[in-house]
């Protein structure tokens, strides 16, 4: 029995391609401030959102983008049948707890700061083999959660460097259905874990980089499609760092993107805004394509996009033992039809 | 290809990369920062300094008075930790406004505020000193070691 939707080593081809008939997005001030304020359903005046901590609040934006999504096409949150979502947390709290809200069958994911690319791909898959009829995709971060995670306590008086990137305040989820109106998501690329022996936690995007790209080459190969196919090839948060080595890396490996190629992290923010490399977290890619992205393809200013959301998988823990950093990324194609 | 040499293949591919991370890798603004913790660092010491020399003008003897200093300029690097400004201080001095007392104060005031949320025994108490407890484990060791030399060495 061969994979009869599997092309290449590890590319799908959707039979049926779901279609992504609705998308919300909601971000925090600093955000709200960069250049896409207007491509946003909701921007946040303070990082709290009425709740007593800020992993309440992160786990608040996801449950609200959810709603959201859903209630623009006119449902309920109960009408969609299974919730895909991750987050950046320990045990993805911000996710479970805003699927016990949401009250729906759940399935928690970790990719990291891939997870909107993951949950896509998952969900399509979902809804392509006929399991389901509508799923709910969705990813948050939120910058003072994650600080105090993966770094240091907020009021901690420490000096970044210029490789270092801000984690978006930001969430963004995807209705994707079987039938109705909207873009397709026709193929999907499965990344494998890639690690080029970087340590730096300050400097992530260049321990993503080399994931990217191997994804995205992988993708060229496995459909036999080039990168002009695309409109826009757009990498999740490697910021202006990781996105200046990925494309050294891209030269390298013969595939020249540019220009239509960016990140979600240099794009988020603009460069005043105090960030270094560039925006970071699931929210970063999350928002950016369920926000300008996806409102780009309805308007037809982009027809073809590739979507490369990038993850760096460490901990904590992994870090101060002195492990490298793996890194991934899936890439999904959304197409005009 | 053996096992060895794949291996051999793998280390020299991430060599490479390391080098190609380095060439691209933005450096710190090394001459803008030095000036800055210099100034910030400096303007700290300063006003440590005209709060001894007014304690020693209210006639408080010099060891009481550089006590009471180092209070007063813990009380002040708390303050303004939860004042929400130091950390941008920090953002910009770098060691300018660790290494003066009031960044131990703001080392151990940041992880109270920040771990509040987790409760008093759990949160603060627990994990206050989170970033500032190396300093002290550090510091008692090196108390230790320079008293046992005092031991041996002196008498």
């Amino acid at each position: 029995m061969v994979a009869l939707k599997k092309k290449g080593l590890q590319t799908l081809m959707f039979s049926e391609p779901p279609i992504i008939t609705s998308w919300a997005s909601m971000v925090g001030p600093k955000e709200g401030e960069g250049p896409w304020a207007n491509d946003f359903d909701m921007i946040l005046e303070d990082y709290l959102f009425g709740e007593e901590s800020w992993e309440k609040a992160e786990s608040k934006i996801l449950r609200e983008t959810i709603k959201l999504v859903l209630s623009k096409q006119g449902l309920e949150p109960q009408d969609a049948e299974v919730m895909l979502a991750g987050d950046l947390l320990n045990q993805i709290i911000s996710s479970s707890y805003a699927a016990r809200e949401i009250n729906i069958p759940f399935l928690g994911l970790y990719g990291a700061c891939s997870t909107m690319a993951e949950s896509l791909l998952v969900g399509s898959i979902l809804v392509d083999g006929g399991y389901f009829e509508r799923v709910v995709t969705a990813t948050s971060s939120h910058h003072y959660t994650a600080e105090r995670q993966f770094r240091f306590p907020t009021e901690q008086g420490v000096q970044k460097v210029p490789s270092s990137q801000w984690t978006a305040t930001a969430a963004g989820a995807l209705l994707i259905q079987k039938d109705g109106l909207g873009p397709k998501v026709v193929c999907a690329t499965v990344g494998k874990v890639v690690d080029m022996g970087q340590t730096d936690a300050a400097n992530m995007g260049g321990a993503m980089a080399p994931a990217a790209v191997d994804t995205i080459k992988i993708h060229f190969q496995d459909t036999g499609r080039t990168p002009d196919y695309y409109d826009f090839i757009v990498t999740g948060d490697l910021g202006s760092v990781g996105m200046t080595l990925a494309g050294e890396l891209f030269q390298k490996e013969g595939i020249v993107p540019t220009p239509n190629y960016s990140d979600c992290g240099v794009l988020l923010y603009d460069g005043l805004q105090g960030v270094d490399s560039g925006g970071s977290g699931c929210g970063c890619s999350g928002c950016m394509l369920a926000g300008p992205l996806l409102k780009k393809i309805k308007k037809k200013e982009i027809n073809r996009l590739l979507f490369v959301a990038t993850g760096a998988l460490m901990s904590p823990t992994s870090t101060f033992q002195g492990e490298s950093i793996p890194g991934i990324a899936h890439a999904v194609a959304i197409e005009n039809s | 290809m053996t096992a060895e040499s794949e291996e051999r293949l793998k280390t020299a591919q991430q060599e490479e990369y390391h080098h190609l991370v380095n060439r691209v890798k933005p450096k710190p603004p090394v001459i803008k920062n030095c000036l800055w913790a210099f100034v910030v660092g400096g303007l700290i010491c300063v006003i440590g300094q005209l709060i001894l020399n007014y304690l020693l003008m209210l006639g408080i003897n010099k060891v009481d008075a550089s006590s009471l200093d180092s209070i007063i300029m813990v009380f002040l690097g708390a303050l303004f930790t939860g004042l929400g400004v130091y950390d941008d201080l920090g953002q910009k001095a770098g060691a300018g406004s660790i290494v003066p007392i009031t960044g131990f104060a703001n080392a151990i005031v940041a992880s109270a505020m920040e771990f509040k949320r987790e409760g008093y025994i759990f949160g603060v108490g627990a994990r206050i000193f989170s970033i500032a407890g190396p300093t002290l484990v550090f510091g008692f060791v090196a108390s230790v070691l320079i008293g046992l030399v005092k031991l041996w060495i002196i008498h």
